[in-house]
């Protein structure tokens, strides 16, 4: 399914000029939230609070220097007999009379959410490859029981299925750690993953693979060789929306996590909390965590949208 | 060419390792301290750089905000997480921590090192060291002393225009408030003001709603009135007590001053917010802990003689809320004997002193009985009186349970305005006795 | 749900395998193959899934505390679920999120069809800002709802500073006002999830073949009827069935809330999974909460069946 296919029937110049002018007005509305956490991120922190709201501001880096440090308050004296600053980070915290302590853990937390992220797309992506491929191939036994079975593992919500889950983890001393949060993560998606690509694999003929096996391949080699190269649009789709999933998951990992293993949602929110209220370091954390998305967006929205509707088109 | 640089870069790390071999033995041992993010959080990280320098024990530090201090580190100690070796947890957690094995106790060790709890304010050893309360087990050592003071605008305060303005409408001198009333009269007449071109408020209160705010702040007023847990202590008799006419009284003074005296969207603000409303300028008058007021009387706007300090007004009663928090040891971690270690060191008086000096609250004698104490700040003084009569919550294993129920009920009065004071106390009690049935003590 | 696996194409394998005796490939029969392939998911879903969900619903007859290792765990019977079912607030709890389910879906199907409709009429760059209305759907609810709360101060905030320039309402307290919070959270749900029911919309118009509208023509039928009797039975099952994922979803809704306005004011926001967070990792009533979590599984579930046959129903 692509946007950009034509299947109306001839809309007229002027329908087609109120249409754009209505959905462009809707695009730039549903944008205005989003450029202004990008330009708080640039703001200084009595910008960011100024009444009426500021439009035009001095952009700073502040935000982003207080995202990735933590500050501690000094007498003027005692920051001038530190001496001239090194840095120009340095310099731009001491104009607040603040010196620098060290890093912030917002970094660790972003590589977590990275190694998480890809870790459990791989696996999810993976395993659904699999079993996606075994369900649309071959008989399997209730199958349609296990198939539903897999997606109604979707409908618990998440708070309800962290309290065994804690219990478990807990028990085995999987609480707070990266290979707990992939597993668990894989698991969610897993469902997702199964049916996106059946669909995919369902449509790819099986006689290619039945010439294949003629010609001397064995089942396994057949589906590597053969059925794989055919899927990658699909499993591009599917890991896709199997990361954006497990970037922007913050239930489990709210409940789950604290100081090793804790991704970026659940601390984006408590920046707030660190000595004032901090927003341009907030939306300078925010925006960040954003941009990859917005990227993936921008640059697979095929895929995407493929992904998105796959299941009602099927269907 | 990347040969060659790899070799000389394995030589060099080589060499460095067995220069540097007892040097990094030393630094091998670390700790990992939990707190929350506020303040005192770093002023211990200045204070504990002498006992790196003393012991080689290098400290981490894991500071949470408040809002999500209590969850995250209750869910830390029950998931028996090896994350903090020492925990300055909060006062309520006491009892949990005691009961359920979460921290070490600490009596044999306190008599080995001859440390005694006499050496400490009796108000913060019943309340951060000992459980249950009164009696000498002891599971932690006081480590800072805190209670909900006020600050107020000073330089407002004395500025002829204002205080002639404040006669003309209220009839008495503007002061600083003894009562309630009161505070309720200052703050409604600063509401909506101009000054300085500026419109400014009366008041920045505890209103949250996500962890223990609306509850310290409706203590604040609930205790001076009279307010009390129970009829008689042990027996969990609260019928007639938590919901007394004096209690009704009290919390329907708090919403008044919520109601008639608060910035614009203030439904939901505790430490942080409270002290950007005041920092920034806004209100006349702000609640919060002691801990911060060090950073108020340095702060750039606020600071110096633009801000005083006054204790918890009175109403019946004079009563504070207790904040402060004592250190334990956690017992899931594996290197309690450094944890120890630190603890013997940040008892000494002078490190208590410096503690004081640094920012922290000390609660040991010998700062505070020192006769220099209450001068030595604007505000030390005012902290002696405050802990001489504080009050705490629950600080029952379950206290948790019914703090979230105190939390839900006032902040449904208070700010969502549902219903009386009487019947938010009433559904209190319902709600604190089916938590005590359910714990076995009812 | 179950019914609309396809099974079309394995049909003739299966029906091949069962005629002839296990083949002579080379390498690993099918069987092995399919078990191989399919084995690592259901084992890793029934111990991240089902042995869990087992263990809740054992838990819910139960006074077990997470906290509590050493206490002893009595069995209760159904204890919990009176208690849950009798609880004046717990109703509260589910009209708060029956409110909010009810209307984010409402207004996101209204504005949503809308869109795809506008969007439907191809006109230039279309592509372009379809891609751009789809960027709040891709984005960290939690982190979202931290955001909002800084948009929606009152003093400070952009939206009501546009609100209030536009009424002259002056500033506009969503958050901390009973009356508005409620719609504070359909707000921000609405900016993020309109795309999505636009997109299966609009998925739902692009199969609708020409001829159709070509006859319509024909027969003189006004754009209205058109709409009526060609559009909209052709993407009522596209759009129901976007309703039914983001119901669930919304449902369950924990996440943006509980960073937008933590329950507050008072209980006004406070949805199911929020208390139920509360009940679990705070109060830690182990037992108690599970009764509830399985009471919201089954009511998903339920209401999720139910609304399935309503769909297979308009398919037909």
């Amino acid at each position: 399914m692509s946007i950009a296919a034509v299947s109306v029937v001839d809309a007229t110049p002027r329908g087609k000029i109120i249409a754009a002018v209505l959905v462009i007005g809707y695009a730039l509305i549903t944008m205005i939230p989003l450029i202004w956490i990008v330009a708080t991120s640039f703001k200084s922190p009595p910008d960011s609070i100024s009444y009426p709201p500021k439009v035009i501001f001095q952009p700073t880096l502040e935000g982003y220097v207080n995202l990735f440090t933590t500050r501690s308050r000094q007498t003027p004296e005692y920051i001038e007999s530190l001496g001239p600053p090194k840095t120009w980070y340095d310099a731009l915290v001491r104009e607040r009379n603040m010196i620098i302590t060290g890093p912030s853990r917002f970094a660790g937390r972003y590589m977590n959410s990275v190694i998480i992220g890809f870790g459990s797309t791989f696996l999810a992506v993976f395993l659904g490859t699999l079993a996606a491929y075994a369900f649309s191939r071959f008989r399997v036994p209730l199958k349609d029981d296990l198939l539903f079975f897999i997606l109604s593992t979707r409908m618990m919500p998440p708070v309800a299925v962290a309290i065994p889950i804690y219990l478990m983890y807990r028990e085995l001393g999987l609480n707070d750690t990266h290979l707990g949060m992939i597993l668990l993560y894989t698991a969610v998606n897993l469902s997702l993953s199964v049916w996106l690509l059946k669909g995919f694999v369902d449509e790819i003929p099986r006689e290619y693979e039945e010439a294949a096996v003629v010609d001397g391949y064995t089942r396994f080699q057949a589906f590597v060789k053969v059925v794989l190269p055919q899927m990658r649009a699909g499993i591009a789709a599917t890991a896709i929306f199997c990361l954006i999933f497990a970037w922007n998951e913050y239930a489990f990992a709210l409940l789950l996590t604290s100081g090793t293993a804790q991704t970026a949602p659940p601390f984006i929110p408590i920046i707030i909390g660190e000595g004032g209220l901090d927003w341009p370091a907030v939306a300078a954390g925010t925006t960040l965590f954003l941009v990859p998305v917005v990227v993936f967006t921008v640059l697979l929205r095929k895929q995407l949208l493929r992904g998105i509707t796959f299941g009602a088109v099927r269907r | 060419m990347m040969s060659i640089h790899r070799a000389a870069m394995a030589a060099a790390l080589l060499a460095g390792t067995a220069l540097c071999a007892p040097a990094a033995m030393a630094q091998d041992k670390e700790l990992t301290l939990c707190w929350a993010a506020w303040d005192p959080a770093n002023a211990l990280v200045e204070l504990s750089k002498d006992f790196t320098a003393q012991s080689g024990v290098k400290m981490n530090f894991e500071f949470v905000p408040w809002t999500n201090f209590a969850d995250r580190m209750l869910n830390e100690l029950n998931s028996g997480g090896k994350l903090c070796d020492l925990m300055i947890g909060d006062s309520q957690w006491i009892g949990g921590g005691a009961t359920y094995g979460h921290y070490v106790k600490l009596n044999d060790f306190f008599d080995k090192e001859g440390i005694t709890m006499d050496d400490f304010l009796p108000a913060a050893v019943d309340a951060y060291a000992a459980w249950p309360k009164g009696s000498t087990n002891y599971y932690a050592l006081p480590a800072m002393g805190d209670a909900v003071g006020w600050v107020y605008r000073k330089d407002w305060f004395e500025r002829p225009e204002i205080r002639e303005a404040f006669q003309a409408e209220v009839g008495r001198p503007l002061d600083v408030p003894k009562t309630w009333d009161e505070l309720v009269e200052v703050a409604r007449f600063f509401q909506g003001r101009e000054i300085d071109g500026e419109t400014r408020y009366g008041a920045a209160i505890y209103t949250e709603r996500g962890s223990e705010g609306i509850t310290m702040g409706v203590t604040n007023a609930l205790y001076p009135y009279g307010f009390k847990y129970e009829n008689t202590p042990g027996k969990y008799d609260m019928d007639g007590a938590v919901n007394s006419p004096d209690a009704v009284a009290g919390l329907e003074k708090y919403k008044e001053l919520y109601e008639c005296c608060t910035p614009p969207g203030h439904s939901d603000a505790y430490m942080t917010e409270d002290l950007d409303a005041y920092k920034s300028g806004q209100t006349a008058l702000q609640m919060n802990f002691f801990a911060f007021f060090p950073g108020i009387a340095k702060d750039p706007n606020v600071g110096g003689d633009t801000s005083g300090f006054f204790v918890n007004p009175s109403a019946k009663v004079a009563a504070s809320v207790l904040g402060g928090q004592g250190i334990s040891v956690v017992a899931y971690s594996d290197k309690q004997d450094e944890a120890l270690e630190y603890i013997k060191w940040f008892a000494q008086p002078d490190v208590q002193k410096k503690w004081w000096s640094l920012g922290g609250y000390a609660v040991h004698n010998a700062v505070v009985e020192d006769p220099s104490f209450p001068e030595s700040t604007p505000f030390a003084g005012q902290f002696l009186e405050a802990m001489s009569n504080v009050k705490d919550f629950w600080q029952e294993p379950i206290y948790a349970e019914l703090l979230l129920a105190m939390q839900k009920r006032m902040h449904d009065y208070v700010v969502a305005d549902q219903g009386t004071a009487q019947e938010a106390l009433d559904k209190l009690i319902e709600d604190w006795t089916v938590s005590f049935e359910d714990d076995g003590k009812l | 749900m179950s019914d609309h696996v396809d099974d079309s194409l394995s049909v003739p394998a299966a029906s091949a395998a069962r005629r002839r005796p296990p083949r002579a490939v080379r390498g690993l029969s099918d069987r092995w193959i399919a078990t191989l392939f399919i084995a690592p998911s259901i084992v890793l879903l029934l111990a991240i899934n089902i042995f869990p969900l087992i263990w809740t619903v054992y838990l819910s007859f139960t006074n077990f505390r997470a906290n509590q290792p050493g206490r002893e765990v009595n069995w209760l019977g159904t204890k919990n679920y009176a208690r849950l079912l009798g609880s004046e607030d717990v109703w509260s709890y589910l009209q708060a999120t029956a409110h909010f389910v009810v209307w984010t879906m409402l207004i996101q199907v209204a504005i949503g069809l809308g869109l795809a409709l506008l969007v439907n009429k191809n006109f230039k760059g279309a592509p372009v800002w379809t891609t751009i209305i789809l960027i709040p759907m891709m984005l960290s609810p939690a982190v979202v709802g931290t955001f909002w709360t800084y948009l929606y101060q009152p003093q400070t905030g952009i939206f009501s500073y546009i609100v209030d320039f536009f009424t002259g309402l002056g500033p506009i307290d969503m958050i901390g006002s009973v009356k508005l919070a409620p719609w504070a959270i359909v707000i921000v749900d609405t900016w993020m999830w309109t795309p999505y029911i636009m997109l299966l919309c609009l998925a739902g118009l692009r199969s609708i073949p020409d001829y159709l509208y070509e006859a319509a023509e024909v027969d003189r039928a006004g754009p209205f009827q058109t709409f009526w009797y060609i559009t909209l039975p052709r993407i009522l099952p596209f759009l129901m069935l976007a309703v039914l994922f983001r119901g669930i979803e919304n449902f369950k809704m924990f996440d943006m809330v509980v960073e937008l306005t933590s329950g507050g004011p008072g209980s006004t926001t406070e949805l199911a999974s929020i208390n139920l967070k509360r009940e679990a990792f705070e109060k830690w009533r182990t037992g108690y909460a599970s009764a509830f979590a399985v009471i919201l599984f089954v009511t998903v579930f339920g209401l999720g069946n139910i609304y399935v046959k309503a769909l297979n129903r308009v398919k037909q």
